[in-house]
């Protein structure tokens, strides 16, 4: 089955921890304050994060995994 | 989205008290040096934004606003704003601003000038600001920094909230110069630690 996960756009990434706020998941973190990074098992791909983040570099891609 | 709130979570009520008190007395002004060094303390030390990630009361006070209150629009930030250029040329520029009000402090402090008490808005508006101010029991020039940084401070929230009607809640943080200068020495450190 197909399952969505999101994913940053690192370069582009201002690591200003919006989208960790708001994951219900708890998948992302920000480990080094340079980039976003997301934990592909604990995203379930709802989609918050992309809706929140304020420079619009977190998709939803499609992952047969 | 349900998550427990942590004490952390409130200090935007820390950064709206700060700008209100700034219309009573202008010298609390002096109490934001304390989110210009924590990010940079924070950043230097650990290598990362967990002021921006946590603590920062602005960012929850834009997130508030454009997000509980429904003020922003929601809309993607434009392209060119998110740009390097862009980001880091902001951060250029504020820091020239920064240092001009740091030489007229120094002015007003050796008495080459006046003591002028307005809020500059947006690098370029002097609004009289006089009853905010009740007198120096201080020299001057405390007084003419307080007025010189609550004004950086004012500009900032009062871009930040264009940004935040028009684009997403905390679009200043994409070109807020605090969140790109934490960021730039946290690729600097990391960059090292990985040599090391
Ligand atoms: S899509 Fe949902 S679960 Fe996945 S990282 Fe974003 S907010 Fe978290
Ligand atoms: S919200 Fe967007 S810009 Fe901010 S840390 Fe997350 S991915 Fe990066
Ligand atoms: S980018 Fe600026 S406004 Fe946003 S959280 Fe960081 S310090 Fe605060």
């Amino acid at each position: 089955m197909a399952k969505r996960k999101a994913i940053v756009s690192t370069r582009e990434c201002v690591a200003c921890g919006c989208c960790m706020k708001v994951c219900p998941r708890g998948a992302i973190s920000i480990p080094k304050g340079i980039f976003a990074e997301i934990d592909r098992e604990l995203c379930v791909g709802c989609g918050k994060c992309v809706k929140e983040c304020p420079a619009s570099v977190i998709v939803l891609e499609v992952s047969e995994s | 989205m349900n998550r427990k709130k942590n004490w952390y979570d409130y200090l935007w009520i820390v950064s709206l008290t700060y700008l209100v008190l700034g219309f009573f007395n202008i010298l609390f002004a002096w109490l934001g040096l304390l989110c210009f060094f924590i990010p940079l303390i924070i950043s230097i030390t650990k290598g990362n934004k967990a002021y921006c990630n946590r603590y920062c009361g602005r960012g929850q006070l834009f997130a508030l606003a454009g997000g509980r209150f429904g003020l922003s629009r929601k809309k993607d930030i434009p392209g060119w704003m998110k740009s390097g250029w862009f980001r880091y040329g902001f951060l250029i520029f504020f820091f020239i601003m920064f240092f001009l009000m740091l030489w007229n402090t120094w002015l007003v402090f050796a008495g080459t000038k006046n003591l002028r008490t307005a809020v500059t808005l947006l690098w370029t508006f002097k609004v009289p600001w006089h009853w905010a101010y009740h007198g120096a029991f201080f020299s001057d020039g405390v007084a003419q920094f307080a007025f010189g940084f609550y004004s950086i401070m004012l500009t900032s929230t009062v871009l930040g909230f264009v940004t935040m009607l028009l684009f997403k809640p905390r679009s200043w943080c994409v070109y807020c110069p605090m969140g790109t200068m934490t960021q730039l020495i946290c690729k600097a450190k990391h960059v090292t630690w990985s040599q090391k």
